[in-house]
């Protein structure tokens, strides 16, 4: 073995990361100069009234409004340098567990840029954006057919606001049959985000234990089940990356009492074209397009959360829906308020349709075959990279995996190295690390989602890192603890910036 | 297991807080043991001087970077003071937490007796056993 | 029929193999044994078949020319969605894959694009509302709405919100829903004759959390925001005002400086295309002291281990704060990319050009106005000064939409479902690429006369 510590023995060994130009950039203020101008305004082609002719005192500024003067040269250098300092999926593997960093397909931006869809408004009367609606229409036709729910509301903005949506259609439900239920199950693998829905819909949460095997037993169910609880949350495949086998056995279980399952889509990629959640018993879910369905995630966002509902919670759907016309109506598709009983808008519009051209041109690239073989190769990588990994590192639990593969960092304990340490490591052999201490049930859990997108050499590339960090781990730990060492930046003082938040620029006084 | 610094005179709760008799009143932390949990404290929330507190009930809340955690009242009373250093240091509950890091202190009413609170060993048993799970 | 779309999936028959082998299995199926087999769904996913590129670009775009949209149309509706001119650098930035493909900024040391974007937009966005701190954003401004007045209810502790009249509608809906759950008082402040918000004084009470008002008004008005802050903190209310067109920003006064508590609302005016209502931009900001009970994410400077300057995300122990009163939040996202579309758009307009393109913005609106006020058969029923948007008496509002959208007009919102009392009526919206040619004929289309 090299002398040379891990990924420093030379470029070859970096995941292509590489030395060379690294740029400081300072703030769009202190860059700022005065009179410099980075816009083009035209003049006014109308007689100009001035504003201080119209208002009275008091209700215009005195003053321009607090912003940097720049040149677009300057703007532009800006944004470029700064840009530069991102790990990306267009670089390289980011492995983030439950996240679904999969490639994100140009023609998805082409699409979403087409003036018919970037240039049009919510507000304009239906028959003048049938294109827009009839992808609304067909894109909820699809997701429907590939989860097995009936019908699907795409207003969500995001994977959490799909959720909330869920937990107040279930509420709706069970309001609307005057039976009063004060609980939500959660099990202790779930994301944060499933009992802070509950919460906000006023329900009480219990956690129910999963089994050694880490999945949910009926049995631990079936002890939690009262006609007081309203649902079951469930994430399937769970947060450990093992489908839930139990899960029709379960979903009867909650049913036999009166209570809904309700479904968090964030893992739908293990299932695409394999099995689907409605099949399973699932009766209301949300999807993220930003993960299973590959809009871009932005630097975190925008994403859309589309909600799925069996017929049962179909009349609590949030309002608009997109229907297709009928019979005396005509051709084409409408908008539909006919629903008495909806939770409501939660959205200003219908959601984030941008985000909704960009799935619909992904769904079209992939058709039925090409969905499944997301899933398949997926779940693939993930059972490689598990594979390769086993010997050198904790399997917590030690079991073929669905997309995503659950490590712990046990065994370095005696070194006194970390979870943290070890992701700051990777970040040193050109990665973004995975996702890190979630889910809670495991300790120091290392999450790794490698997504379909991932080479074998790719693959082979970030086992080799990890390998080798756990071979540093044991052989030179506080070169680990101290990690990231080649970046522009060492490790960030959070505790700072929470005990004395600045929060804003400001200039110096 | 970790070493938890547990002074022997004073009295504690099941949920981490130390308090401590002086004179007519009780003056209230969290333990060493919740401090080295929590992590870096950030911020802490403390009820206004005036305000009453019910035993058993939340009367604040501590913050580090990562964790939340209420301040459940060992006592019913007034709050007579409050640590106004904790706003510009809340780190001082990490340093100094039965010290400068203390946190209220409550004029009791309830006659009540703080024997009836765990005594140091017996918290020091606590702690050993959620260590174990 | 072609083969599914290999070129974002890479796998080849050998790499397959080779991966089998080495994971011990004999085939794909067998990676799936934790399925039960009657679970499985069996068959072909029942969607569209696959289609090349070219065949994908050809349906979306046949999709896309089927909409009038403000690329084939002159445009003068806004009502919450503005069709502003976005300089084309802005595009060439946000494509660069670095912010594109980049994840929420969890592991700063590798994120500090993202992050120091967040920090340069938290500051613009306190500038221009006139308040302390600012948060990385929201889903849209009705959410944002929601949010803050959830933020009151918990900061006041009370229960009763005053809502002026004005608020979008959506946005109205919206705050419904949230609060649905939950035990409010939502208390509706009529308009008054000139269409601001009637005085709020009598409404307002100890139980009030907030008073809600949004500049300018759903009609377009322009309220006196310093008299209804007044009335808010008579009686220890917080005062939250909403803001749909966020250019207004630029000319008017900072609502932090007439006593808002909480200025949120919608940025997409800032650059975010249109796009059918989404993706938007909520923001709010508030004051200093109210950013323990601020939600969405926050992004904050600190130093490295070398004391280098650097940013992370912080305070986000508010995100999953769970506490025993009813009014929460689960909202913990922000709307990155576009977020970063309005710091670009705001950096290169900057001070100067923000306010010069408000101003151009009003003298054209106010030229409409003042040409309707010479044209017989169309009216301006409220007398409140507006800045880029105001309501249009006109005799059939829909057939007037209809002649306006024959000859290439989207003239505006027909506001029979919104505000029928007004009569027949539209809403009509007249920003910086409204030429004068444009208004003009408009106008003459209105009126009934063939242009």
């Amino acid at each position: 073995m090299s002398s040379e510590r891990g990924c420093d023995a030379g470029p070859e060994r970096l995941g292509h990361a590489t030395y060379g130009l690294s740029w400081e950039e300072p703030l769009l203020f202190e860059r700022s100069r005065p009179g410099r101008v980075g816009y083009s305004i035209p003049e006014a082609d109308v007689p100009v009234t001035e504003p201080e002719s119209v208002f009275e005192p008091g209700f215009l500024r005195d003053d321009l409004p607090a912003l940097p003067e720049l040149s677009e040269v300057d703007v532009v250098r800006h944004f470029t340098r700064i840009s530069t300092w991102n790990a990306a999926v267009d670089l390289g593997l980011y492995p983030l567990g439950s996240c679904t960093m999969k490639y994100n397909p140009k023609i998805n931006e082409w699409a979403a840029r087409l003036p018919g869809f970037a240039r049009s408004h919510p507000l304009q009367p239906a028959d003048t954006a049938q294109g827009a609606l009839e992808l609304c229409w067909r894109l909820e036709q699809a997701l429907a057919e590939i989860s097995g729910m009936d019908r699907v509301s795409l207003q969500p903005a995001a994977g959490a606001q799909g959720e909330l949506a869920g937990i107040m259609m279930v509420r709706a439900y069970h309001e609307h049959r005057g039976d009063e239920r004060n609980i939500v199950l959660v099990p202790d693998s779930a994301h944060g985000t499933n009992p802070a829905s509950a919460a906000l819909n006023d329900y009480r949460v219990v956690t129910i234990p999963s089994g050694r095997d880490g999945i949910l037993h009926p049995e631990a169910v079936a002890k939690a089940m009262t006609s007081d609880v309203a649902a079951l949350m469930v994430t399937n495949p769970n947060t450990l990356g093992l489908f839930e086998t139990h899960i029709a056995e379960i979903c009867d279980i909650v049913h036999a009492h009166g209570g809904l399952v309700y479904g968090d889509g964030a893992n739908l990629n293990a299932l695409l074209g394999i099995a689907r959640p409605g099949d399973l018993g699932i009766d209301v879910m949300h999807f993220n397009l930003h993960k299973t369905f590959s809009t871009p995630h932005g630097g975190g966002g925008p994403g859309a959360g589309p909600v799925g509902v069996k017929n049962i919670l179909a009349p609590y759907l949030p309002v608009p829906m997109v229907r297709k016309r009928g019979g005396s109506e005509g051709e084409g598709f409408a908008l539909d308020y006919e629903f008495p009983r909806s939770i409501g808008r939660l959205h200003a519009n219908f959601g984030n349709v941008g985000m909704f051209v960009r799935a619909w041109a992904y769904l079209r690239s992939l058709g039925p075959e090409g969905l499944r073989l997301c899933a398949e190769m997926a779940v693939l990588n993930a059972n490689y990279l598990l594979a390769r990994l086993r010997g050198a590192w904790h399997v917590p639990i030690d079991k073929p995996v669905m997309h995503e593969c659950v490590l712990s960092d046990k065994d370095l304990e005696p070194f006194g190295v970390t979870t943290l340490d070890v992701a700051k490591r990777l970040i040193d052999y050109g990665y973004h690390p995975p996702t890190v201490y979630f889910p809670l049930i495991v300790h120091g859990a290392i999450m790794i989602e490698p997504t379909e997108s991932e080479s074998l050499e790719g693959l082979d590339r970030f086992a080799d890192a990890m390998l080798a960090i756990a071979e540093e781990a044991r052989t030179d730990p506080e070169h680990v603890r101290s990690a990231p060492h080649r970046t522009r930046l060492a490790r960030l003082d959070e505790t700072r910036a929470a005990r004395r938040p600045v929060l804003r620029w400001q200039p110096e006084s | 297991m970790a070493d938890y610094e547990i002074p022997a005179e004073l009295h504690y709760t099941r949920e981490d807080e130390w308090c401590r008799l002086e004179g007519n009143r009780v003056v209230i932390g969290v333990t060493d043991y919740a401090q080295q949990q929590l992590g870096d404290i950030v911020f802490v929330e403390l009820p206004a001087v005036g305000t009453t507190i019910e035993r058993g009930e939340p009367f604040g809340v501590i913050e580090s970077v990562k964790a939340v955690s209420d301040l459940y009242a060992p006592v019913t009373g007034e709050v007579v003071e409050v640590n106004a250093d904790l706003g510009d240091r809340p780190e001082q509950v990490n340093e100094d937490c039965y010290g400068d890091g203390w946190m209220i202190a409550v004029a009791v009413s309830d006659g009540s007796d703080l024997s009836e609170h765990l005594d140091a060993a017996s918290y020091r048993r606590h702690v050993e056993e959620r260590g174990q799970e | 029929m072609s083969r599914p779309s290999p070129r974002y999936i890479p796998h080849t028959e050998d790499d397959v193999r080779l991966m089998l082998a080495a994971i011990g299995v004999a085939d794909l199926d067998e990676l799936f044994a934790s399925v039960p087999e009657k679970l499985r769904l069996g068959r072909d996913l029942v969607v569209p078949q696959v289609a090349s590129e070219q065949e994908v670009a050809a349906e979306l775009a046949a999709l896309a020319a089927r909409n009038v949209n403000a690329g084939t149309h002159e445009w003068f509706l806004g009502a919450g969605t503005y069709s502003h001119y976005a300089p084309t650098a802005i595009d060439a930035l946000i494509s660069r894959a670095e912010f594109t493909t980049a994840y929420t900024p969890y592991q700063p040391e590798i994120s500090q694009g993202t992050l120091q974007t967040i920090f340069e937009w938290q500051t613009m966005m306190c500038g221009l509302t006139g308040l302390e701190v600012s948060n990385a954003s929201l889903y849209d401004g009705a959410s944002a709405t929601a949010e803050a007045v959830l933020m009151a209810m918990r900061l006041a502790r009370r229960r009763k919100i005053v809502v002026a009249n004005g608020l979008h509608p959506h946005y109205g809906e919206v705050l419904e829903s949230y609060v649905r759950a939950l035990d409010v008082a939502i208390v509706a402040a009529p308009r008054a004759a000139d269409g601001r918000t009637a005085p709020v004084d009598e409404l307002v009470d100890d139980e009030t959390a907030c008073v809600v008002v949004q500049q300018p008004s759903f009609l377009g008005s322009v309220q006196d925001l310093a008299a209804i802050g007044a009335a808010a903190r008579a009686h220890g209310a917080l005062f939250v005002v909403v803001v749909n067109e966020a250019l207004s920003l630029g000319l008017l006064r900072a609502p932090g400086d007439l006593g808002a508590d909480i200025v949120c609302g919608e940025a997409q005016s800032f650059g975010v295309p249109m796009s059918f209502g989404g993706p938007a931009l909520g923001f709010l900001a508030t004051r200093e002291r109210h950013v323990r009970q601020m939600p969405g994410r926050l992004c904050g400077e600190t130093v490295d281990s070398r004391g280098k300057r650097g940013f992370v995300l912080t305070l986000s122990t508010r995100e999953q704060h769970i506490r025993r009163e009813k009014a929460t939040s689960n909202i913990c996202t922000n709307q990155g990319l576009c977020l970063l579309i309005a710091t670009v758009y705001l950096s290169l307009l900057g001070r100067v050009g923000l306010a010069k393109l408000a101003r151009l913005n009003f003298a054209k609106a106010e030229y409409m106005k003042q040409q309707i006020q010479q044209t017989p058969g169309l009216g301006l029923p409220l007398a409140a000064p507006t800045f880029n948007e105001f309501v249009v008496s006109v005799p059939d509002a829909p057939a007037a939409l209809a002649r306006a959208l024959d000859a290439g007009i989207v003239g505006g919102l027909d506001l029979a479902p919104y505000a029928p009392e007004l009569g027949s009526s539209l809403l009509v919206c007249a920003t910086e690429l409204a030429t004068r040619d444009a208004i003009d004929r408009l106008i003459k289309v209105l009126a009934g006369r063939t242009s």
